[in-house]
């Protein structure tokens, strides 16, 4: 109760407060800003990106709680390609979006048991090792390279998110003694049905693999990477959807923060857009829980589908340096 | 959903109550002290007129042109408008390390070693990415 009261009564302050200040530079510098802008050959009003950010990544929330998806996946290849920033920073700020995102709703996901810390731990240990290195790759490789990496890998989810048919509560018959030895295992009730539903994995040495591959795609393009976790937990380890996808949101807040320091620590994150993206995209996945009961999840998946290649195909041409 | 919490193991309830007012803190924090960056009630650093010429730069040059440190070397200048927002973003990206701490003797209460071996494990390759060793230079 105290904690909705906060929430309830946090948010509007905080996007208000922001809004002001926004508001109130502008007011302040406009002149001044927008004369060495347009010396610059950056056309339009120096306080519109950090404006136009903010309602953006407030729509972008919205969508990705709707759609299923962590904010960065759909925030990297948007914001790269259609905002005057440099990659650098879209990663370094995507990152830390994705972060923000993970750690709001890991709490809940916690209390409800709907997040493992027994699954999560073992896991985010190998993903956030990789992400460093990930994070490393990605900041040494010439920008077209990462690019075109990237709007490949955007390409390549979107056909995933088409492709994967996930299971509610998939059968296994019989636990991995590594599974065991780790005590990967739970039970969790399900309102919906009534049920408990006791779960346990197999195929974890596999499973826990691919998050090598995870982890390093997570840091080298600054992405969450609820897409590929869900597809491994559920349907390789044989986790349960809703404990799959709830360890999924939690384990970015681990995944994430070791990237996001490697991004940090190199320079590549920019307050004055960083923070509105944040707050934006914060906003909106509130309100994207609330549309959550009304909102028709067959057309969103589409539309963010058709997102996705959209701007894989933007970041690829753009890399190509066709577009 | 359930929202039943006796199942819930009590080292994951306190990582979730920590990470609550952590997050939530952090985000406060960062509202104040960006609106201070933008009201211009701390003089940043970078100059805004040049942070916007420079975000559409590569990362080495904004740090080059812009006279920004790299690692923790903003804490030097966290009297400075801009710099003073790497508080809350650093609050944020460190609440991950803080709740992992108490896992530790959690797990060695429960006798449950390889899990207090993952937590330690965790922390210290968090705190390495944290240390600003990783990296030599964005491109």
């Amino acid at each position: 109760m105290k904690r909705q009261i906060l929430l309830k009564a946090g948010l509007p302050v905080l996007g208000a407060a922001l809004l002001i200040a926004v508001y109130a530079m502008a007011a302040q510098n406009d002149a001044v800003v927008t004369q060495s802008m347009a010396e610059a050959g950056v056309s339009g009003p120096w306080w519109l990106w950090p404006l136009v950010l903010l309602f953006f990544c407030f729509i972008l929330g919205i969508i990705a709680v709707l759609a299923g998806v962590g904010g960065g996946v759909l925030y990297v290849p948007l914001v790269s390609g259609f905002f005057p920033f440099h990659l650098d920073f879209v990663r370094g700020a995507g990152l830390m979006v994705a972060l923000a995102g993970a750690l709001a709703a890991g709490p809940g996901l916690l209390r409800r048991n709907l997040a493992s810390l027994r699954l999560a731990l073992p896991v985010a240990l190998i993903a956030s090792s990789c992400a460093i290195v990930g994070a490393m790759i990605g900041l040494a490789l010439p920008t077209n390279v990462v690019q075109i990496c990237l709007g490949a890998t955007i390409l390549f989810i979107a056909i995933l998110i088409l492709k994967s048919k996930n299971v509610a509560v998939p059968e296994v018959k019989k636990p991995d003694a590594l599974g065991i030895a780790l005590g990967m295992n739970g039970v969790y009730h399900d309102a919906s049905t009534g049920q408990d539903y006791a779960w346990k994995t197999h195929r974890t040495l596999p499973g826990l693999l691919m998050f090598i591959i995870i982890g390093v795609m997570a840091g080298m393009f600054g992405l969450g990477a609820g897409w590929a976790n869900v597809p491994v937990l559920n349907l390789m380890m044989g986790v349960p959807l809703k404990v799959a996808v709830g360890t999924s949101k939690f384990l970015l807040s681990i995944t994430d923060t070791s990237a996001a320091w490697v991004y940090l620590n190199q320079g590549c994150v920019i307050p004055l857009m960083a923070i509105p993206s944040i707050v934006g995209l914060m906003f909106g996945s509130f309100v994207g829980v609330r549309l959550l009961a009304k909102a028709k999840p067959k057309f969103i998946r589409y539309m963010v589908i058709g997102v996705l290649l959209f701007s894989g195909a933007k970041a690829l041409l753009k890399g190509l340096g066709i577009g | 959903m359930t929202t039943d919490t006796s199942q819930t193991p009590p080292e994951q309830l306190l990582y979730s109550t920590m990470l609550f007012y952590g997050c939530w803190g952090s985000l406060t924090l960062m509202a104040i002290t960006y609106a201070l960056y933008v009201l211009g009630v701390l003089t940043p650093h970078v100059p805004l007129e040049t942070v916007t010429q420079l975000w559409s730069q590569p990362v080495k040059v904004y740090l080059e042109q812009g006279g920004v440190p790299q690692g923790w070397g903003w804490l030097r200048l966290v009297g400075q408008g801009d710099f003073l927002n790497f508080t809350g973003i650093v609050l944020l990206a460190g609440m991950t390390i803080l709740c992992y701490v108490p896992l530790i003797g959690a797990y060695l209460k429960k006798k449950e070693p390889i899990f207090a071996a993952v937590a330690v494990l965790e922390i210290l390759v968090l705190l390495f990415a944290a240390s600003g060793i990783v990296g030599s230079g964005g491109h």
